[in-house]
This record gives structure tokens, sequence and C-alpha cells, in this order.
């Protein structure tokens, strides 16, 4: 078996799996719409993240526009806070609202952004004020108890 | 120069349980063609592999050039290696290469030699041994006295000192025997080599050989040339030579009595 | 009685025991592969040889097989999900049982048969030939030019296989679920892009191959180095070749799954 052979054919198995991969890459994973390249940061502070995990999308209107960095706990006021990056194409004024929302019913929990209408702009390392933590299924339920029972007094 | 290229001292070996050789003594002159025989299993070919430092005796020393072999480090077995051409039982050639790649295969490996070089190397080599024009065929296509040939070609491509060949003659036909044994004595004169041979064929053997060696019970039963062993009065090397059935090696194995056996 | 109990656990003590010597002796064998690689990208060309043996010769059963399976995926799928009216999911879910599990796991399962039963083979043909041990007599050591180079070779192979598996699973999913029953290619794609992550499924359903190639052209390798000479010593030595690879790969599988996507 000559080396020229050898080698065309094993160019060939080569090339068929970085086509594969990009394909793979592009048309099957998202790594394009992963690349967001000019992000800047802002901080907000929540009682309860929930599910929130780093890597989560942050959306606005239902469209990705940034996500989850980090999550740190501050030892100084008990509450959790959270690091997202958002995309540089994108501005957000100042009273911007940040919640914490489930995809679907039972799906992953994301940041949604809900614009405000401050003329300030979120500038990088700002901080998000009006923030809304996550739904815990144990406080919804004792809180409708709650309810159920006052209505009966 | 010291006169043994080889020499074997005091060397004790085994696999495991049994002794295989026990406190034995050879020398190989320079220059010479040794043979050692013996009865299938005593030990012949572990003698090579011992030289060829793919095993480690368990007391003694095998000295090659007066170099201890199994005290060597790497780059010392590599070194005495390349001093030695070794023709296995059937060949073994490489499969997956030519005739001509098996026997450029040594020198590809360790020279530098252009390609137009090594080429005329291998026809020259193939031409000693009488395969020249069968240097572009496959080793599956050659036939087992033709495959050993190109093996010797191989073995001798560097142009070693030593030579060792491992059954040389098993399984030949009487022309490929007599080609052999010409091509060992011509090969060892012509390269000033040093060649031991591994045998139980007495009549070819003793018709080339310089000395000859008979391994028996994991000690040297007798040494001696050719002549002096026709001659020699040992029961062990008359039965050998004269190829007789029953002798100091017995017919039958250790067995119970035949009758206990027949249950009577 | 006793004596039956007693020989069973010397069996098993035995056996156990043998493993373990397999088992050093197969760390050893890999730590001469890595100190003899040199040759194996110096001289290119042995392990690109070898990268067709083990490779481009797998590629037919690779490409086929991924193609039923991706096929099945989609059909399997198809009719669980629509009971559930989640019909448009099916994308999403070919797509991250290839690259997840089915790419690097079935890929790894029919290298072991196809290439590692060959380098088995070949490698136990060359020791009962004699020829490992013509090869050291020439002062050429056997681990750098014939196992290192197919070690390596297979460690190339197995990654560009599965991810080949998996791109033409995906391409056979899309073959049944849009073209043939008639699911709605928009929403195939979109969904799957939305839920596949590159770094989180891709690229681990990729570290899984790259950890399936290591253990099957090991065990593969030492298998053929292991094998006693005789015709049937090298058989038996495919036969355990294939079923210890089947399981590591399946073992490992679960091990690597368990801290990867749990």
């Amino acid at each position: 078996m000559d080396r020229i052979k050898l080698d065309i054919w094993v160019g060939i198995l080569v090339t068929i799996g970085v086509i594969s991969l990009f394909g793979l890459a592009t048309k099957v994973g998202n790594l394009t719409s992963n690349s967001i390249k000019n992000t800047y940061s802002v901080i907000a502070h929540f009682e309860n993240i929930g599910g929130l995990k780093p890597k989560a999308p942050v959306k606005s209107a239902g469209v990705v526009v940034g996500r989850v960095d980090t999550i740190i706990f501050d030892t100084n006021a008990y509450h959790a806070v959270v690091k997202i990056n958002i995309d540089g194409r994108y501005i957000f004024p100042k009273d911007t609202f940040a919640n914490i929302y489930t995809a679907g019913l039972l799906g992953e929990q994301y940041v949604a952004l809900e614009a405000g209408g401050d003329l300030e702009n979120l500038v990088a390392n700002d901080r998000i004020m009006q923030t809304q933590d996550a739904v815990v299924l144990e406080k919804l339920i004792s809180q409708f108890l709650y309810n159920s029972a006052s209505k009966e007094e | 120069m010291k006169k043994n290229l080889v020499s074997i001292e005091k060397l004790s070996f085994d696999y495991g349980k049994e002794s295989l050789h026990k406190d034995i003594n050879m020398e190989f002159a320079r220059g010479k063609v040794s043979a050692i025989m013996g009865g299938s299993g005593c030990g012949k070919t572990t003698i090579l592999k011992l030289i060829g430092g793919q095993l480690v005796p368990k007391s003694g020393k095998v000295v090659v050039d007066d170099a201890v072999v199994h005290e060597q480090d790497r780059s010392g077995i590599f070194n005495l290696r390349r001093k030695m051409g070794m023709l296995f039982q059937h060949g073994a050639l490489f499969t997956d290469l030519s005739v001509f790649e098996n026997v450029a295969f040594p020198m590809r490996e360790h020279t530098n030699l252009p390609e137009s070089i090594i080429k005329d190397l291998v026809l020259l080599k193939l031409n000693a041994v009488g395969l020249r024009g069968a240097h572009k065929k496959m080793p599956a296509e050659l036939s087992g006295g033709m495959a050993r040939r190109v093996a010797l070609a191989r073995a001798i491509a560097l142009d070693p000192d030593i030579i060792m060949y491992d059954e040389p003659f098993a399984g030949l036909d009487p022309i490929s025997m007599a080609v052999i044994c010409d091509l060992i004595r011509t090969l060892n004169d012509a390269l000033g080599a040093t060649s031991i041979i591994v045998t139980h064929d007495v009549a070819e053997t003793f018709s080339f050989a310089d000395y000859v060696y008979f391994l028996a019970d994991g000690v040297v039963a007798a040494e001696g040339s050719p002549k002096e062993l026709l001659a020699s009065k040992l029961p062990f090397v008359k039965q050998f030579i004269h190829s007789e059935k029953d002798g100091p090696v017995p017919f039958h194995t250790d067995a119970p009595s035949y009758k206990s056996d027949l249950g009577l | 009685m006793v004596n039956k109990l007693l020989n069973f656990f010397e069996q098993l003590g035995s056996g156990f025991r043998a493993r373990l010597i397999k088992l050093g002796a197969g760390t050893r064998l890999f730590f001469l592969i890595i100190i003899y690689s040199a040759d194996s990208f110096k001289r290119i060309h042995l392990t690109i040889k070898e990268i067709y043996f083990t490779g481009v010769l797998s590629l037919v059963i690779i490409v086929v097989s991924a193609f039923f399976v991706g096929m099945v995926l989609g059909l399997q799928g198809y009719y669980t999900l629509e009971k559930y009216g989640s019909s448009e999911a099916i994308g999403v879910l070919v797509a991250l049982a290839l690259v997840r599990e089915l790419g690097p796991v079935v890929t790894a399962l029919l290298f072991a048969g196809r290439a590692g039963t060959a380098i088995t083979a070949e490698i136990g043909l060359m020791k009962a030939t004699e020829q490992l041990s013509a090869m050291e007599m020439m002062a050429v050591s056997p681990v750098a030019r014939i196992i290192a180079p197919r070690f390596w070779a297979g460690m190339i192979s197995m990654p560009i296989l599965a991810t080949i598996f998996s791109m033409v699973g995906i391409l056979g999913g899309y073959v049944i679920a849009v073209i043939i029953i008639g699911v709605d290619e928009g929403a195939f794609w979109s969904q799957m892009q939305a839920n596949v992550d590159f770094h989180n499924d891709i690229v681990d359903g990729a570290v899984k191959s790259i950890v399936f190639g290591f253990a099957c052209t090991m065990i593969a390798l030492f298998e053929g180095l292991d094998a006693p000479p005789t015709a049937e010593g090298v058989s038996r030595a495919t036969t355990r070749t294939v079923v210890i690879s089947s399981l590591a790969v399946l073992g490992l599988d679960f091990v690597l799954t368990s801290f990867m996507f749990v």
C-alpha cells in the first residue's frame, strides 16, 4: 500500500471528521450564538435564586441578551450576588427589573430583564436595584394554604 | 583481540520450576562456525536468546565481545544487537513488507544511508543468497526455503560479527538444505563472522561446522570438532550421531509400571 | 462439599490475582508506549498507515450503523413524543441521544469489534511467528515501531469516528423525521440548536470518545501482546478484546456520564 494512497485516505477521514465537528458545532449546537464578544457585567442581589445556575440565559422579551456569569453568597448581607454578562449591543436603563423565571413548567431557570423608563443606562459593574426572587414551591404552597385558611375564617 | 567473541561462563537458567541449564561453560571462537546440538527441549534455542539478551540467566554470565550481556543498559544492549544477526526458525519475515523491504529494514532503522545505496546493498545481499529476482515478492508468496534465505539476507544486512541460526534446516527439502549449508559456511568466511547454529541435524552440520557442543540434561554432554565426536565413545554422542532409537536418552518417558496402568 | 467451596474461592482469588497482574502489566505497557512514542510522530507515516487501518477501514461500518441508528431514534422517538404532543422535540431527542451517549458508545463498541480485533490478531500473530522477537534482535524496539503507532492511531481515529457517527446519525434522524414523517424542518433544527449546548454536550461527548478510544486501543494492544503464541491463543485473545473492551466502554460510560451530565 503506497504512501500516497494512505495519505489521501487518512486525509479524507480527517476532513470528514472536521466537517462533522463543524456541522455539530454550528447546526446542532449553539456555538455561534454563544460567541457574544462584547459583554459588560452588571450585578444583581437576590434573596433566593432558586435553581439558577451559571451560564443560564439572561433574556429580555424572550430574547437571549446575555449569560449568568457567577453566583456568590454575600456573608455580610446574607443574600446571593449574581453577576450577569450582557451583550454589548443591548443597553438597559438603570431601573431595569431582574426577575428569575422558569422556562416552561418545570424547566431551567433564567434571568429575565424588564426595562424600566430611566433616562440613564446601566454601565459596566453597575447594580440592578430592582430584583424579584425565584419562586420557591414550598413558599407558594404555604402561601396558598395560609390564604385558604384565612379565607375560611 | 580475544580469541572468543562469545563465551558462556557457569550459566544456569530455568523457566520457573524446572532448571534448564546447570552451570554450563561454552566458548565460541572468532571466525568459526560452532553448532549446539541436542534433543528437543534441551534448551538450545534458549542459549541463543541468552546471548541476544532476550533472557536473563539465573546465575553465571554470557559475555559478548567483552561485555556481560545481562548487565548492559538499553544502549549497551542496542550496540550488542547491532553486531548480531539472527535467523529464526521459520524466517520470521515481516509479513506486511515485501522481500526488498524486509532486507532493507535493518539498514533503514540503523543507518542514514540514502535510498540508492540501500537499494544496491539490498540487491547485493539478496544476490548472495540467490534471491535477487524475488525482491518484489511478499513473504506469503515464498516457499519455506526461500523465506529462510530471505531471512538470512536480512540477518546479514548490516554485516554482523555474530550470526545465529535457530534450526536452519528444519523442514527443508534436501536441495534447500544443501543451499543453506553452503550459504552458512561461505557467508561466515566471507564476512569473517562467528556463526552459532542450533540444530539437531547431524549429517549436514558435521559437514561444515568447526566445533560442536552437545547439550543433554542441562549440561554440556560432549564437545569437540566433528571428527573428534564421530570417533567418540560416549554413549549419548553415539546414540545421537548414529540415530539410535534407545540409549542414554530413553525411548519411554517416566511412567508407572505397565501392569498398574492397565489395571491388572 | 467444603472442598468445592474452597475450590471456588481459590479460583476466585487466583482469577482476581491474575487480572490484577494483567492490569499492572497493562499499565506498564502504557508507560512504555509513552516513553517510546517519539518515533510515532517523527516518522509520522507509521502512524498514518495505522490510522488508515483502524480509522478509514472502519468508516463504512460507522457511517452505515450511524445512519440506521439515527433513523431508528427518529422513528421510535417520534411515536413516543407524539403521544405527549411534543413531536417537534424529535430533533432535540435525536441530537442529544447521539451526541451525549450513542455516538461515543456505539462507535467504541463497533471500533472494538472491527479495529480492536484486527489489532489484537495482527499483534498476536506477529508474536506467534516470532516477528516481534526478530525485531528485538535487530535492536529495533517493537513497542516503538509496532505498538506505539497503533496506539496513537486508535486515539486519533476514535474521536473522529464518533463525531462522524453523531453527525450521520442526526442526518438519519432528519431523513426519517422531516423528509419521511413530515415534522417541520425549521422546528427540527431550531429546537435542537436551542437545547444542545456545545460545551456541555458536544465537547463532553468528544471527551468520552477519547477516553473510550484509549481504553479500546490499550486493551486490544495488550491482549495481542499477551496472547499465547498459538492459533487457539490468538483467537481467544481477540474474543477477550471484544468482551473486555465492551464492558470497559459501558462501565466508563456510566462513570463519565454520572459526573458529566448530572
